[in-house]
């Protein structure tokens, strides 16, 4: 599903350029559920922008679903964006002044789909994230951990290959993590690739697979106890 | 087009706009003011125009009115300072000479005398004239009729006075019409009551009785005051005024290039100006109802700019999403043409009501400063076109900038 070859990139600071990821290997296939860790500023969230195509890389290859990604222009990217990949961010990112329908409607939206016909599937996105019964409440007017929902369920209403989630959780206190993260494994479950991006130990053990950056290499790449129990 | 009949389009720019009233509101203002100030002028200057038109038309204005002064040169044995007067010859060698060019050529004589009804009087100008005067300042009679060629070839003791002097010498509900009043003492039968033209008003109250009748009561021979020239279709006027003074100076044995012997006014010189005056007015108008314009633009394309900098994060977000660049640049278009459309026709339609009102109070009566202010539509309509376009380019700059930074950095902004 996701394979990245020798990929380099580097970010100019005035002058200097600095190194963020220094030939990442990595090969997820479809259906896992992988946690990339490391502390702040070893390149996660850097990957997970370029494999999100939000930002592109410098050297090596990656190909999204046997797709060799290169030199897109930013209609391309936005179509492949709509089509493969579902975003889930620390922040939620929703829309303040669209209801929590709209929201996840909106991606259907852009793929060209009526407003009746996205408005149902939508709703049952939000029947299916548990909460049907706020489809009608503005963002403000939901908890941290229902946008969250909302946001899991914009990402996966165009029926994507990757669920990229960029710290899920980091806004979240921990029992809403754990029912956000029950959330992810079921979607998982359900035969989704979910690629996460953490670095809380809890929330990383709880995927399958979990490869740790540091300084923009990989220093382990193994799966957890979790998917052994499996 | 299609994006344009998709309610969503019309949701999301409903969306955006309902989020930032205030802004919205004060942007529409600008270029509402602009359009409206540019209908109000021009229709105001087109009342101007009109009310200009409508005060010359009574009056021939291809005309040149000639008198006599005194000379400023000597010449031929005259010492300067002469005085003289033009006379019937004059206006015989005229009309033969200028047949082709001279249309209406009317020799009067005036002066001021007291006139007599019961024991009401008044002192006004009394004027001998003929009756073709009709022709070159059109009379608008409230009561009979105006002098006619039978009342001159009878030297008939007829007047035809204007309204004040009519209220001023007869009471009140009187029919004047072959009622008697005394002019130097002799009695002349009024037969008609003038109406005097608003503003082009030479004469001003004037008792008019026939030329041959004021030759026999002042004793004037064959002196003439002054003379009124109308020029047929198409003739220079200019140059005839400038030959018919040569003419006039030949037969008086004035010097040729005497300035001051004759004294003459080209009332078509003296409209030209006023129509230059009315042209720079357009000009004017148009300029500063186009500049407004522009400056109500820029704050259109000001405000979309600072709407989509504070919307970096939402476009982020739906980039991420799946918007296409064509998709956002579209919306933030639509989102300028529709505010500039909207702020168009708001401007036109105040314009118009103020023109309305304009003409309701003072549009209405004879002496209406502004007749029938009204605009173009094909004006209009250019001006709203121009006002559009202008909207959609405008809001490229912003639509450009919404798409020129990448997602992720959008995404990054707080």
């Amino acid at each position: 599903m996701i394979r990245i070859e020798k990929l380099h990139k580097s970010y100019p600071i005035g002058k200097d350029s600095l190194h963020v990821l220094k030939g990442i290997d990595l090969h997820i296939k479809e259906g896992e559920f992988v946690s990339i860790m490391g502390s702040s500023g070893s390149g996660k969230s850097t990957l997970l922008n370029i494999v999100g195509l939000l930002d592109t890389h410098d050297q090596g290859a990656y190909y999204l679903n046997g797709q060799l990604i290169q030199g897109l222009n930013e209609k391309k990217a936005a179509i492949l964006r709509n089509k493969f990949l579902g975003f889930v961010f620390q922040s939620f990112n929703l829309i303040s002044y669209k209801t929590a329908l709209e929201n996840v409607a909106l991606p259907l939206y852009y793929k060209g789909m009526n407003r009746k016909e996205r408005l149902i599937i939508a709703l049952d996105y939000l029947d299916k994230v548990g909460i049907k019964d706020w489809a009608n409440h503005l963002p403000n007017e939901l908890s941290g951990g229902q946008k969250q929902r909302v946001a899991i369920a914009r990402a996966l209403v165009t029926n994507p290959k990757v669920v990229l989630a960029d710290e899920p959780t980091g806004a979240l206190d921990s029992t809403t993590t754990d029912s956000v993260m029950d959330l992810l494994k079921d979607i998982n479950n359900e035969g989704m690739t979910v690629f996460v991006i953490t670095h809380e130990e809890e929330v990383a053990n709880q995927t399958k697979r979990i490869v740790r950056l540091k300084d923009g290499v990989i220093i382990s790449d193994e799966p957890t106890i979790a998917s052994k129990n499996l | 087009m299609k994006f344009l009949f998709d309610s969503d389009t019309w949701q999301e720019i409903y969306g955006s706009i309902r989020k930032n009233k205030m802004r919205t509101g004060i942007t529409i203002i600008g270029v509402l003011w602009g359009i409206f100030l540019l209908v109000v002028l021009l229709g105001a200057t087109r009342g101007l125009e009109n009310s200009f038109n409508k005060a010359f038309g009574s009056f021939a204005t291809n005309s040149v009115f000639v008198w006599t002064q005194y000379t400023d040169t000597p010449f031929k044995g005259f010492q300067k300072g002469r005085r003289f007067n033009l006379n019937t010859k004059d206006v015989r060698v005229l009309k033969s000479e200028y047949a082709n060019e001279i249309k209406v050529l009317a020799p009067r004589n005036q002066t001021r005398n007291l006139i007599v009804k019961d024991f009401k009087s008044g002192t006004f100008r009394v004027s001998g004239d003929y009756s073709f005067l009709d022709q070159i300042q059109k009379k608008k009679l409230i009561y009979g009729r105006f002098l006619n060629s039978r009342d001159i070839s009878l030297i008939a003791k007829v007047t035809v006075i204007s309204e004040d002097m009519y209220k001023q010498l007869f009471d009140k509900g009187v029919n004047p019409i072959g009622q008697y009043i005394k002019i130097n003492s002799i009695n002349f039968k009024v037969i008609g009551v003038y109406e005097p033209s608003p503003r082009i008003n030479i004469d001003g109250d004037t008792a008019y009785i026939p030329f041959s009748t004021f030759k026999k009561v002042y004793n004037t021979a064959n002196k003439i005051s002054w003379m009124m020239i109308t020029a047929n279709k198409g003739v220079d006027i200019e140059q005839m005024e400038k030959d018919i003074l040569l003419t006039l100076k030949n037969l008086h044995k004035v010097h040729p290039e005497d300035e001051r012997a004759f004294g003459s006014v080209n009332l078509s010189k003296e409209i030209g100006k006023f129509l230059g005056f009315l042209t720079g007015m357009q000009f004017l108008t148009w300029f500063v109802g186009i500049a407004t314009l522009i400056a109500g633009v820029f704050a259109i394309g000001n405000i979309l700019l600072i709407t989509v900098k504070e919307r970096t994060k939402e476009i982020g977000i739906r980039r991420a999403i799946g918007a296409t660049p064509k998709k956002i640049r579209q919306q933030i278009i639509l989102e300028s043409v529709f505010l500039t459309t909207v702020a168009g026709m708001m401007g036109i339609i105040f314009g118009a009501a103020v023109l309305m009102l304009i003409d309701y109070q003072w549009g209405r009566g004879v002496d209406a400063v502004l007749v029938n202010p009204t605009v173009n539509i094909p004006i209009i309509l250019a001006a709203f076109t121009t006002l559009v376009v202008l909207g959609t380019l405008i809001g490229l700059i912003p639509a450009h900038m919404a798409t020129v930074v990448k997602p992720i950095e959008a995404l990054r902004e707080e």
